[in-house]
């Protein structure tokens, strides 16, 4: 059974004159235990296929299904306990009002958990932060340990898929390494399916064993990363993209 | 030879509840006509290091240091009048995010003649011409089209370029770059800085290229800087990059995936308190 | 608490790894504290609206007369005059008694629409700017309606159907002041539900009550707080207003703005019977106004670094 699967995936916002596709027809599978990419450039359109999956875009067509059930306008509970988010800037995605230990208290009350401190401490520990960071609020944080917490919350509810949103764009590259390690670790350890938004080429050759290529909204082409590592792509534009990021490191 | 910017033990303070934080640490480094890149993360203190250069540290902040002269002129004495006609004319800074450094409710082309005429007295005839030239210089296929939008018509890319054209049109001596393409798309990434890089060689510049991407910084500078805590940890030749010694330097180095060798794990920098404390590296020529 | 001494509380208070929820909240309280305490012109409005709370709660005592006792014979006496700080109004009545008294009714009618206002247009401004579409319009149309009639005239029909009083005064004041809230409970609640922390909610499963009051009303509480401080002044001034045209506070009840109205026949020959009331809203308005400034920096969601 495949994880995730979509056919046809049409993405729009605006109404009317104003309806601009933000994703055409896509198609995608990512079996169970994938770690699988999405990349291209910034208005490609490969986070909102993201945000389509979990229900924050509402304007959609096609077939989307997770673990084989498809999905309808509306998540349900059970929805939320399979598929969890991690998003790119880690300074908006936690609440500046709330400590460490609220978001998770108030994630793991809502999934029904009764043995709440037990998981906080788990939680933080999988995530490689003490309990010394528990009761700290956001701006107490760096932006790598922010993003640790982000992951644990995405973790409370023990999900299944995790979408990752350029996890580790707004990090250094020293944080990034480490983040990129936790989430490698995580995986193995969680038995989990990675979904992993990126215009990093290099992160996401790192990250993900098969890769689809998003422009102008279309998914151009999917390939493995040791195709993309050779640079045996058909499409003209996976070629530039792949030449300019190994230009720029070069 | 003069170097176009001499800089002795700067120091830029804020003041703090508990304290003063010193985001540079007395570092010096000087600038010839040459590309000088700054590399290090974020809290380094390499965009204060920018910033203090033109005086652009805002109160409470402070700027202190033994020497601060650009082309001649001292930085720290200089009045609110002179550093107005030093900026721009001797010295221009390219900000992050084009979005943020345009005004939003002029033309392009409003902008870049008024960058003009504030340092020179040039009709506006011939400030349009010169704008428009630059506009080219700086790969815009339709200048004149270009010329008569607003901000928000402009993608990232040319975004950056027109403040590239609008930086550059007094023809300043140095040119400050303070992580000019990290909000763009790789594949721009290196248009814009293959132009900004064009054009710094043909007019004879001095470029400081401030920026996280020790990868990148090499590709278009001479010599880099390597800062950490405010400090300047290692100097090094562009090209010899790879015979880098300092820990920190490798570190970062490592730490980027890299997709032509893959690893199972990626190298984790693992910070030495000593690192901190060691005594600035100077750069002066 | 057992840890009394100073500078163990404050290094508790401080303490880098808070290790309970209750040091938390302590600490970001003491934390805003210090910031507050760093702004001295707020510490000036801290410290009038103390006093002016003091002066109320302890009225009776600090009174030298009874505010409402009336001699004719001594009308109009200067401040200073035979142990009237202040001096006498028309009635002969000692002003500074009266002023004293008078902080209890200013205060009460402050802080009563401090509570209404805020709050109903917390709830209107959130709700429309949350669920959006037709519930927007229809809830900001509503607020524009408000908004297009002059304030006090609002406040006289108000008043005139429920009868004077201060009471009524205050409902009549709350009901004209919440469009305002509304609109910044708004503004900020789009901006705040587009944010990623929202979305992160939202795919924990919330549901919009729990995300608008747990999540969106403590963000929007800070700007509401600052701008009823700084809308303090024109509150007491409406309540003056509206005890000047006899529908607020009914004499002889020593509410300040009716003071002042009393006082209006005589400014010329008689300033301090006007003034004096004058220069105490004045004072109060200032403190607010100095008070607001610094919660503002305070309670910025972005501060606190």
């Amino acid at each position: 059974m495949s994880a995730v699967e979509i056919r046809d995936l049409t993405v729009w916002f605006g109404d009317g004159d104003e309806r601009t596709d933000a994703v055409k027809s896509a198609t995608m599978v990512v079996e169970e235990g994938e770690s699988f990419g999405l990349v291209g450039e910034s208005g490609s359109g490969k986070s909102t296929v993201l945000r389509a999956i979990t229900g924050l875009v509402p304007t959609w067509e096609g077939t989307i299904r997770v673990m084989g059930q498809p999905l309808g306008r509306r998540r349900d509970r059970t929805f939320y306990k399979t598929v969890q988010m991690v998003f790119q800037d880690p300074y908006a995605s936690l609440h500046p009002r709330m400590t460490v230990d609220a978001v998770l208290s108030e994630v793991l009350g809502l999934h029904g958990f009764r043995d709440v401190d037990a998981r906080i401490d788990k939680l933080l520990r999988d995530v490689g932060l003490g309990p010394g960071f528990r009761f700290r609020y956001p701006h107490q944080l760096s932006g790598g340990q922010r993003q640790r917490v982000a992951i644990a919350r995405a973790l409370a509810p023990e999900p299944r898929i995790l979408l990752l949103d350029e996890p580790t764009s707004a990090l250094d590259v020293s944080v990034q390494a480490e983040i990129l390690n936790l989430l490698t670790d995580l995986r193995a350890e969680h038995k989990l399916t990675y979904i992993m938004v990126s215009h990093d080429l290099g992160v996401v050759g790192h990250m993900c064993g098969r890769v689809a290529v998003m422009q102008h909204g279309e998914i151009v082409e999917e390939l493995g990363v040791t195709d993309m590592r050779e640079m045996r792509t058909r499409h003209p534009y996976t070629k530039h993209l792949l030449e300019s990021a190994l230009r720029s490191v070069r | 030879m003069s170097n176009l910017l001499d800089v002795e033990n700067l120091w830029v303070k804020f003041p703090t509840r508990s304290g003063i934080f010193d985001a540079v640490r007395g570092i010096s480094f000087s600038l010839g006509k040459e590309r000088l890149g700054i590399v290090g993360e974020s809290g380094s203190g390499k965009s204060m290091t920018g910033r203090a250069i033109l005086r652009l540290i805002r109160p409470p902040g402070r700027i202190e240091a033994d020497r601060l002269t650009m082309t001649g002129t001292d930085v720290l004495k200089a009045s609110e009048k002179q550093m107005r006609a030093l900026r721009g004319h001797h010295a221009s800074m390219i900000m992050q995010d084009p979005k943020f450094s345009l005004n939003p409710v002029m033309t392009v082309g409003q902008q870049i003649t008024e960058a003009l005429r504030t340092h020179e007295k040039v009709s506006m005839k011939e400030a349009r011409n010169r704008a428009l030239e630059m506009l080219d210089a700086v790969a815009i296929r339709e200048p004149t089209r270009v010329f008569n939008l607003y901000p928000h018509e402009v993608s990232g890319g040319m975004g950056q370029r027109i403040m590239i054209a609008m930086m550059l049109i007094p023809d300043p001596e140095i040119l400050i770059a303070d992580e000019p393409t990290s909000a763009l798309d790789v594949s721009v990434q290196l248009q814009v800085l293959e132009i900004m890089d064009r054009l710094v060689a043909e007019r004879g510049m001095g470029l400081i290229f401030i920026s996280h991407d020790l990868n990148l910084v090499s590709n278009f500078c001479d010599r880099i800087l390597i800062m950490y805590a405010g400090r300047i940890v290692e100097v090094c030749e562009a090209g010899k990059l790879h015979e880098a010694r300092h820990p920190y330097t490798i570190g970062l180095l490592n730490s980027v995936p890299n997709l032509e060798s893959p690893r199972d794990r990626l190298e984790v920098l693992k910070r030495d308190p000593a690192w901190r404390e060691a005594p600035s590296v100077s750069a002066l020529l | 608490m057992s840890m009394t001494e100073p500078s163990t509380l404050r290094a508790w208070l401080l303490a880098e790894e808070p290790t309970s929820r209750r040091q938390a909240r302590a600490a970001s309280l003491y934390q805003g504290w210090l910031t507050l305490r760093g702004n001295w012109l707020s510490m000036i409005g801290l410290a009038i609206l103390a006093f002016l709370v003091l002066c109320a709660i302890f009225a009776p005592l600090l009174a030298t007369d009874n505010p409402f006792a009336q001699d004719l014979a001594n009308r109009l006496k200067p401040p200073g005059w035979e142990g009237h700080i202040f001096g006498t109004d028309s009635l002969g009545r000692d002003i500074y008694s009266r002023l004293l008294y008078g902080a209890r009714i200013s205060l009460y009618i402050v802080l009563l629409v401090a509570m209404v206002a805020p709050l109903v247009g917390l709830i209107i401004g959130t709700i429309a700017g949350y669920v959006g579409g037709w519930t927007d319009t229809i809830l900001m149309r509503i607020t524009d309606i408000f908004l297009a009639f002059p304030r006090l005239v609002l406040a006289l029909a108000f008043v005139a159907a429920l009868g004077a009083g201060i009471e009524n005064a205050v409902l009549a004041i709350s009901l004209t002041a919440w469009p305002p809230y509304a609109r910044i409970a708004r503004a900020e609640t789009l901006t705040i539900r587009s944010s990623d922390y929202i979305a992160a909610i939202r795919l924990q499963g919330a549901g919009p009550v729990r995300i608008v009051t747990r999540h969106i009303w403590p963000l929007c509480i800070s700007s509401l707080i600052v701008r009823v401080t700084l809308d303090m002044a024109g509150i007491i001034l409406t309540a003056a207003g509206l005890g000047f045209l006899g529908l607020g506070a009914q004499p002889p009840s020593p509410e300040w703005g009716a003071m002042i109205s009393e006082g209006r026949k005589y400014i010329l020959d008689y300033w301090w019977v006007a003034t004096i009331p004058g220069l105490a809203i004045f004072a109060i308005s200032l403190a607010f106004n100095l008070l607001g400034d610094g919660l503002r920096d305070v309670l910025d969601p972005k501060g606190g670094e």
